[in-house]
């Protein structure tokens, strides 16, 4: 419950964070909201030297839609962006996806871009950036460069991100007519981990065929992936129960689960198709809504 | 040991002090400044005994450092009250039975506090939802929602005036049979 | 049997007495955040204590090296093993008549066990002082299935035990008669058995355990502040264990965040804080942080029933016979009434009217915590409810009659009571029939029962479960409860002052029960006092009159017996005191709650106001001055609330999810004093009852490791899991009881879960499906509809 000693330190600007990152490297852990990084902490499981708080960083919180893309800063909240009238009006499924991250308190101080960044293996954020090829921005004193989500998430809290860079930005690609997107999470109550957690895109030709689909697994494998398998079942088909079902079991034979105290292998594998199933029905519903 | 200085506004009170990095944001309520109102009830962020408000959002002050509050503005359970009036919520959890044993109050309270600034006639899964970050082991949560019920209730009735809660002397308030006994 | 709106109220709201819902007096403090809770408690030049404790559920101590803590500026000791065998005090006794460790000196006995404690000068620092204690440990063969455990080539986890009990078998308990039960279940038409496992689970109050101890040396006084529900028991036992005179120590509770059961055993932490501050001179504070609490202190359940019932072809049962294998860790701890060590089990024949039953239990040592009882059971009956309900329910879809048909048909019926059971207890009072009734028109059960019709035949899974259990607490009667020697009597102590208000002191310990409401409330009935000028406390040790405590919902059974009886002798010199006043003979006076009057006379009276200055003032010569009295209550019987609790669920077939659709919950335990409590008894008691039927269990892997240790995987349902309870009640009064009450805190969690698993099993049952144990999650259930290919 008590953490070890460390230093901590806010500083007011990026460039500052990013000279500390770079002065301390392996030694340095960024804190955004710190709900996930305190707990550990406070378990001793992480033991940093310094914690280089970045509340105080202005402009990372922004929320905002250009022609192609809509970008999240990364010190935007949960709960912001549950909030947010632009999400509310065209992202349904990200209204959905953070109404399930946590509780009340944790949605009010957690950040996309400290869960991101955290990579929990059953973490909800990083099965939607999958799901929908989003792109990841990092900042160094170098620069500023884009992660593609699909090679973002490389193993076990493990990321892309460079010890000297921040986070800065997510970017989704911006919503076109005829797509739509959900996310479903089965947990064991309120407030936990993913089960699983199965979040889909999907875009409908003219004629009604899927003409792309994005499915990204949370909690079912070391990390979150790309169900890759069943996005090539639903490319170019007309959607079906029939058809659902058949992805939904290429996305569990895909996962990689560990058995464990949410479920022995067999049960997260089933649990991957049918969360995934249920995502394809509404996914396609709101895609059909948005024609 | 290193400390660090931090200035935080409790309750509308400044506050001064040298503390370490590492002393949590409810420990430093606790034990430096004495508001023993706030509870510890787990060490891995799930009861929501600890909830304060930062700035205006409920928190739990257990997975936050005192030095992330420098700067910033902590209310907690004991400055819920305007001096000898109740905040509609406490007197509803008292006309409810919100509470057994009240250890889990505080918390809870001030996360309800929180949720109807958000939402001020929250239906009945709006509450739970909004209370689903704070366990109580003793209610069952029935009459907590109905206090937050009733809570909500009397703040939009008087909207513009500050809200009287029922008069109240310690422990010599008369018997009454409360809204909606069980 | 009346409803409470039947039920005249005897004294107005502004008295309070038995019927109203008063608010509760304890309340401005908790809605303030000025409650004192332990951790509140700060006493100058404080210590502060933390734990060393075992990641090995079985291992020999080869070394503890403390230097490296010792080092840490503002660490001031650390006591080992060794340190307490010098003074005889590394082992103690149990509340069950067994030993525990205080802390090993060679062999840990399970994960998280305490194996050194650290007192430093912050409560940061001894934190620091407990990561720098480095113990080398040699891990053994460890034991975690009863059943494995009691093979012959099973490690002896406890060679400290006599020579002739070298073996992980505790002790065997047996009640009713075997041959009986074997000729009914031979004889029977219909022979049903089912082997039942109910996991170990944890109770989890919000607020963990902790003390400060005050060795003052100067005085020669020991002051342990505590959470404790039983404090006058620790000072006792403190007393033996530690030699110092009992009138020199003093346990003091404060505001207790919810115990449960889980406050009543003396954890090693507190003989480690006494320790500690008898050996450095100053208050040691010791708070447990949550892991260690779900990791280490008592656990409950853990049981392994296997049952058989014999009934004729229509559903009437005519025998059963039940025996269980008790899990109860390294030693045994449960805090029982010591001729009791599977505790009121026995009351396993429930609510229904049959001769022949025999009930065998066996403990069995393993390498877990001890413990057994603390989780709101009322001493293992929430074991023995699960088990009849759950095999009253087999037997009736077994033969295809409506479960709630079959238990109409056997419950014991009104004029059958006092009624006396083939395992021994004698209910005083019931009528179970229209409780079942009642709920069931609640629910509109025949309603439900046609809408199952329909949605099975379009594939969907609704399940409708009942149970109607009988519930057995106050213990209890000399004859035959004590714990520890001690018996489990209660008391109250009241005093009148001359202005007309009282303060009365009782042998219980509220945790959240509203007792400083409920008690005086026993009071103004009795004696007419507005509930407002009565002053209820407990909990401390010099000032409380001995008790025994508050677990197994026995305060208001005994305790407030103890208080209507101490209000009556109070009442007895009331009336001396009035026919003086009123210059009338004591047999022409009539009493109502706050005056007594001259028959024919209604004019003429006095107030209990004025009777209380003349008790000090004017009262008759030879009579002594004052008006107060005390009681010790020594029960006549139990007293058995009973109920009817029916639950719908509909199952998600693609995830297996249980939803709770509906419960409806009739309790009936007598005349109630404060129905506004009783019902938040009843719908925290039925959280604690879904808690275990869907969310929480204690499991550990091979090797003893603890897989629920925190919150994290310790699965307690919030607002979201937790229905919209709906309750009412029969009122049902016991006979025996001074003011016909019964308790009720338990109830609630002794009934539900089987009325959970009754509907699961209920909407499944045309699979093939007899029984699921609880927790029943969503993977058990999906396994089970993937088996039968159903999605």
């Amino acid at each position: 419950m008590i953490p070890g000693q460390f230093d901590y330190v806010r500083p007011g600007s990026l460039d500052e964070v990013l000279a500390i990152l770079k002065d301390r490297e392996g030694e340095a852990k960024l804190l955004s909201g710190g709900y996930s990084l305190i707990p550990l902490i406070k378990l001793r499981l992480a033991q940093p030297a310094l914690l280089v708080d970045i509340a105080d960083l202005s402009g990372l919180d922004g929320i905002s839609e250009t022609d192609d893309e809509l970008r999240i800063g990364a010190r935007a909240t949960h709960r912001q962006i549950r909030d947010n009238d632009i999400v509310r009006n065209r992202y349904p499924s990200l209204v959905d996806l953070a109404g399930v991250i946590g509780d009340p308190q944790v949605r009010n101080w957690g950040t996309i871009g400290g869960s991101v960044a955290h990579a929990d293996p059953a973490s909800d954020w990083p099965a939607m950036l999958l799901a929908v090829n989003a792109r990841i921005v990092c900042r160094s004193q170098t620069g500023e460069r884009e992660i593609k989500a699909r090679d973002f998430f490389l193993d076990t809290f493990q990321t892309a991100i460079e010890p000297t860079e921040v986070l800065t930005e997510i970017r989704l690609p911006r919503r076109p007519r005829g797509a739509g997107a959900a996310y479903t999470k089965l947990e064991r109550k309120v407030g936990d981990f993913a089960t699983c957690g199965s979040a889909v895109m999907v875009r409908l030709a003219a004629e009604g065929t899927i003409s792309s689909a994005g499915v990204g697994l949370t909690g079912v494998a070391a990390s979150p992936f790309a169900a890759t398998d069943a996005e090539a079942i639903l490319v170019g088909q007309m959607p079906s129960e029939e058809l659902f079902r058949r992805a939904g079991d290429a996305a569990g034979a895909q996962a990689d689960p560990a058995g464990d105290v949410r479920g022995p292998v067999e049960y997260k594998r089933a649990m991957a198709a049918e969360m995934t199933v249920r995502s394809l029905r509404s996914a396609v519903a709101r895609a059909l809504s948005f024609a | 040991m290193t400390t660090q200085h931090i200035s935080v506004t409790v309750n509308g009170e400044a506050h001064e002090a040298d503390v370490e990095p590492r002393l949590l944001l409810v420990h430093f309520l606790r034990d430096s400044l004495g508001l023993t109102g706030t509870h510890v009830g787990c060490d891995t962020s799930n009861c929501g005994a600890c909830t304060v408000h930062v700035d205006g959002e409920s928190a739990k002050s257990c997975t936050m450092l005192a030095v992330q509050a420098n700067g910033h503005e902590v209310k907690t359970i004991e400055g819920l009250a305007d001096g000898a009036t109740l905040h509609p919520l406490q007197q509803a959890f008292w006309d409810q039975h919100g509470l057994q044993c009240g250890f889990c109050t505080p918390g809870m309270i001030m996360q309800a506090a929180w949720l109807l600034k958000q939402n001020d006639d929250p239906s009945e899964g709006e509450i739970r939802e909004g209370i689903s970050g704070n366990l109580c082991r003793c209610t069952g949560y029935v009459n907590i929602v109905k206090a937050i019920q009733q809570a909500a209730g009397t703040l939009n009735a008087s909207e513009s005036a500050p809200v009287l809660a029922a008069a109240t002397v310690d422990g010599q308030e008369v018997s009454a049979e409360p809204a909606a006994a069980g | 049997m009346t409803t409470e709106t039947e039920r005249e109220l005897r004294t107005s709201p502004e008295i309070g007495g038995m019927g109203h819902s008063v608010k509760r007096k304890e309340d401005p403090r908790f809605i303030r955040g000025a409650g004192e809770y332990i951790d509140d408690v700060n006493l100058p030049g404080q210590l502060w204590m933390d734990i060393v404790r075992s990641p090995y559920a079985h291992a020999t101590i080869k070394g503890i090296d403390a230097s490296e803590a010792l080092k840490i500026p503002g660490v001031l000791a650390v006591i080992t093993g060794a340190d307490l065998e010098k003074a005889g005090l590394h082992w103690m006794p149990t509340l069950a008549g067994d030993k525990q460790m205080v802390l090993p000196t060679h062999t840990v006995m399970y994960q998280s066990q305490e194996v050194a404690a650290v007192v430093a000068t912050t409560k940061y620092i001894a934190a620091d002082g407990v990561a720098a204690v480095f113990v080398d440990y040699e891990p053994l063969q460890v034991v975690t299935d009863p059943f494995k455990a009691l093979l012959p080539d099973a490690p002896i986890l406890r060679p400290d035990r006599a020579a002739d009990k070298q073996t992980n078998h505790i002790w065997h308990w047996e009640s009713g008669d075997a041959a009986k039960a074997d000729a009914a279940l031979e004889a029977a038409e219909v022979r049903i058995s089912e082997d039942i496992y109910i996991p170990r689970i944890h109770v989890a109050s919000i607020e963990t355990c902790g003390c400060v101890a005050d060795w003052d040396a100067v005085r020669g006084q020991l002051t342990l502040h505590m959470t404790s529900q039983a404090p006058h028991a620790i000072r006792t036992v403190l007393a033996l264990v530690s030699g110092l005179p009992e009138q020199n120590i003093r346990v003091k509770t404060h505001d207790i965040g919810g115990g449960f059961g889980g406050k009543v055993p003396v954890y090693p932490g507190y003989v480690l804080a006494v320790v500690a501050s008898l050996t450095v001179g100053k208050p040691v504070k010791w708070i447990e942080d949550r892991s260690e609490n779900l990791q280490a202190d008592s656990f409950a359940r853990d049981y392994h029933i296997h049952a058989e019932m014999g009934a004729t072809k229509d559903g009437k049962i005519t025998g059963l016979k039940v025996k269980t294998v008790a899990d109860h860790g390294y030693t045994d701890a449960a805090a029982d009434p010591s001729k009791f060590p599977a505790g009121l089990f026995n009351v396993i024949t429930g609510s229904y009217d049959f001769d022949n039953a025999f009930v065998e239990v066996d403990g069995v040592y393993t390498n877990k915590p001890p413990g057994g009882v603390a989780y709101r059971c009322s001493f293992r009956v929430t074991e023995a409810v699960h088990a009849i309900e759950r095999m009253v329910d087999i037997l009736a879809h077994q033969i295809g009659k409506d479960p709630a048909q079959l238990r109409m048909e056997n419950f014991i019926q009104k004029d059958q009571f006092p009624y006396k059971t083939p395992t021994g207890w004698e209910y005083d009072s019931g009528d179970y029939g229209p409780a079942l009734q009642k709920a069931m028109d609640m629910i509109d059960y025949d309603g439900l029962r046609k809408e199952q019709i329909e949605k099975r035949a379009r594939g969907e899974l609704m399940g409708i479960g009942i149970s109607s259990f009988t519930e057995i607490v106050g213990a209890g009667p000399s004859k035959d409860f004590d714990i520890i020697g001690i018996k489990m009597f209660d008391s109250c102590e009241i005093r009148v002052h001359p202005t007309g208000k009282v303060i009365a002191r009782i042998g219980v310990q509220s945790q959240g029960q509203g007792h400083e409401t409920t008690f005086a409330q026993i009071i103004a009935e009795e004696l007419g006092f507005p509930v407002q000028d009565i002053k209820i406390e407990y909990g401390d040790t010099d000032t409380a009159p001995y008790g025994l405590g508050t677990y197994a919902s026995r305060s208001t059974p005994v305790a407030g017996a103890a208080t209507a009886m101490a209000s009556r002798k109070i009442l007895d010199k009331a009336r001396k005191l009035a026919a003086h006043l009123l210059e009338a003979s004591e047999d022409d006076l009539d009493w109502e709650p706050g005056k007594f009057s001259v028959k024919g006379s209604p004019d003429r009276f006095k107030t209990i106001q004025e009777i209380a200055f003349a008790a000090y003032t004017n009262h008759p010569q030879g009579m002594e001055a004052g008006l107060e009295a005390v009681d010790y209550y020594d029960p006549p019987n139990l007293t058995f609330p009973f109920g009817s609790y029916i639950c719908v669920v509909d199952i998600d077939k693609g995830t297996g999810q249980v939803h709770v659709r509906r419960f409806v919950a009739v309790d009936d335990c007598g005349n109630i004093i404060n129905p506004m409590i009783v019902d938040g008894q009843i719908h925290g008691g039925l959280t604690m009852g879904l808690a275990p039927s869907l969310y929480e269990q204690i499991t550990y892997d091979d090797l003893g490791n603890n897989l629920a240790g925190t919150f994290m995987d310790y699965l307690v349902p919030t607002a979201m899991e937790t229905p919209a309870w709906e309750v009412a009640k029969t009122v049902t009064p016991s006979p025996h009881h001074p003011f016909g009450a019964k308790g009720v805190g338990e109830s609630a969690t002794v009934g539900a879960p089987p009325a959970i698993a009754n509907a699961v099993v209920d909407a499944l049952w045309h699979l093939g499906v007899r029984n699921i144990d609880i927790p029943i999650t969503p993977q058990k259930v999906w396994a089970i509809l993937h088996e039968n290919g159903i999605s």
